[in-house]
């Protein structure tokens, strides 16, 4: 894709401006670094790191049959999540396969704010539009989006706004914020506690060096974002599941809700659960490759004769462990945790063990129970 | 010190010729986290890959800017690889190699040949 043809968010220029290496992402001209992919993850995970994710598609859909309309394609009981909360789900089509994956929220007193991957938003969108019958309407938000993300994200967003200390993982609020209706979760995809904040387009520009302005706070690229993600076990669309991926094999049975597997409602509803009564054929796991190079995207896995069982969907270096880990797919009778395999790099066979996913502890914010 | 368009250098001393990344090209590909250097005892020829270094993000292929046979491969790269974001025309070589043609050196660039390379990229 040539770069003319690449979108900007609003802050393309701040990017620029503080010297960040910008690539194509999800057709999209992003930064993947600033001061270096290594620095930024572990500023992440000390600190504070802030986040330019308005690529990612924002969309309301509202109309008195919003949620049953969304949930024909979606395997989460959105019907009982309580306003000012948010759910993690996927996207289905008809044999079970994730076209996306998604957060889904009721930050409004009327329908459902959702978001989904850059990559994928217009035919999400596209999809949706087609497809959601009655008085379901889906309307695209041309809103920015910030992640910050972090152990100190919490003080520096009450400093700001104290309210949104007392918010709990996964609460979706609608919040006045540097003087703005911004829709806020207390969410991310790094691992870490943090927020993710949506605010008005015209907005962004100033908003940003306002979040700069704190010590604590540094800007952070998609290189290190991808590394966090990989550290806390969270899998990346388009690579470690995809429409040919089922979220049975990809270990996210945690978005099929129990009264929507009950009804058996949703879009792949009968593949889904015969592979859930049967097993699936394969299965995601997490491994810690324990020599040589780092085993990423398309590398085969090996049993120990050296027969290929699978293939790694995303790996790298882990900066918080210090050794290579990486995610990929094997059939269950490997995936034990402890289970010794081989992955093949560059056709050279390295050690790699079954282990526990997310591969660095998560610290997602649970609120005391009262 | 010469280069290539690919961002390698060499350096010849005697028949040996030292070769390894340029700093233009250490600084694009950000923090190394993994280098494979060739063993003792390969034959390389012109273009081949030869080596491989990663970044955190991609693995990157380096090819043989001239022809020979490998006496040495860079070991420090093997427990130290940042050491080619701290040092790349130095002590972050890649390799040593018996030049088997020195001529080939002929064709390639030298530094101020290289700089204005650079900034037609």
């Amino acid at each position: 894709m040539s770069d003319q043809a690449l979108k900007t968010t609003p802050l393309n220029a701040a990017h620029r401006a503080l010297g960040a290496r910008m690539v194509g992402f999800g057709g999209y001209d992003m930064p993947v670094q600033y001061e270096g992919v290594l620095a930024e993850h572990r500023w992440t995970r000390e600190h504070a790191g802030l986040f330019d994710v308005s690529h990612m598609g924002q969309a309301r859909i509202t109309g008195a049959d919003a949620i049953a309309q969304f949930e024909r394609f979606v395997p989460g009981d959105y019907a009982i999540v309580k306003p000012g909360k948010q759910k993690y789900s996927v996207l289905l089509n008809d044999q079970g396969g994730i076209m996306d994956d998604l957060m889904a929220g009721k930050p409004f007193e009327d329908g459902l704010y959702v978001v989904v991957n850059a990559g994928n938003k217009d035919a999400d969108f596209a999809f949706l539009n087609a497809n959601l019958s009655g008085d379901a309407k889906l309307e695209v938000l041309d809103r920015a989006l910030l992640a910050i993300q972090g152990p100190e994200a919490a003080e520096v967003m009450a400093k700001h706004a104290p309210a949104l200390g007392d918010m709990g993982f996964m609460d979706c609020q609608t919040v006045t914020l540097f003087g703005e209706e911004c829709i806020v979760s207390r969410s991310g995809y790094t691992g870490e506690d943090g927020y993710e904040i949506s605010l008005p387009a015209a907005a962004a520009e100033r908003v940003w060096p306002l979040l700069l302005s704190d010590a604590r706070v540094k800007p952070i690229g998609l290189g290190a974002r991808d590394s966090l993600r990989l550290e806390a076990g969270l899998p990346l669309h388009g690579h470690d599941v995809d429409v040919g991926t089922t979220p049975v094999e990809a270990g996210l049975t945690f978005a099929l809700s129990k009264s929507r597997k009950e009804r058996a409602d949703f879009a792949g509803a009968e593949t889904i659960l015969k592979q859930l009564a049967d097993g699936p054929a394969r299965v995601r796991v997490g491994l810690h490759v324990k020599e040589g190079a780092p085993a990423r995207e398309g590398a085969e896995i090996a049993d120990m004769d050296g027969a290929v069982i699978g293939k790694i969907t995303s790996g790298g270096p882990s900066p918080t462990l210090g050794h290579n880990i990486a995610m990929g797919y094997v059939p269950p009778a490997f995936a034990e945790l402890g289970t010794a395999l081989k992955v093949l790099v560059r056709g050279r066979p390295a050690a790699a063990e079954v282990v526990a996913t997310p591969f660095v502890a998560t610290r997602y914010y649970r609120k005391p129970k009262a | 010190m010469k280069f290539t368009k690919d961002h390698e250098w060499v350096r010849l001393d005697g028949d040996v010729a030292t070769v390894g990344i340029s700093k233009h090209a250490a600084d694009a590909l950000g923090d190394v986290v993994f280098v494979e250097t060739p063993e003792a005892g390969k034959t390389v020829s012109v273009g081949d890959s030869f080596a491989v270094v990663e970044s955190v993000k991609a693995a990157s292929d380096v090819y043989a800017p001239i022809a020979g046979e490998v006496v040495e491969g860079n070991a420090v790269l093997a427990s130290a690889p940042e050491t080619v974001n701290a040092d790349p025309e130095g002590e972050g070589w890649f390799a040593k190699i018996k030049v088997s043609d020195a001529s080939a050196l002929d064709g390639l660039m030298d530094r101020a040949a290289y700089d204005a390379y650079l900034t037609t990229l």
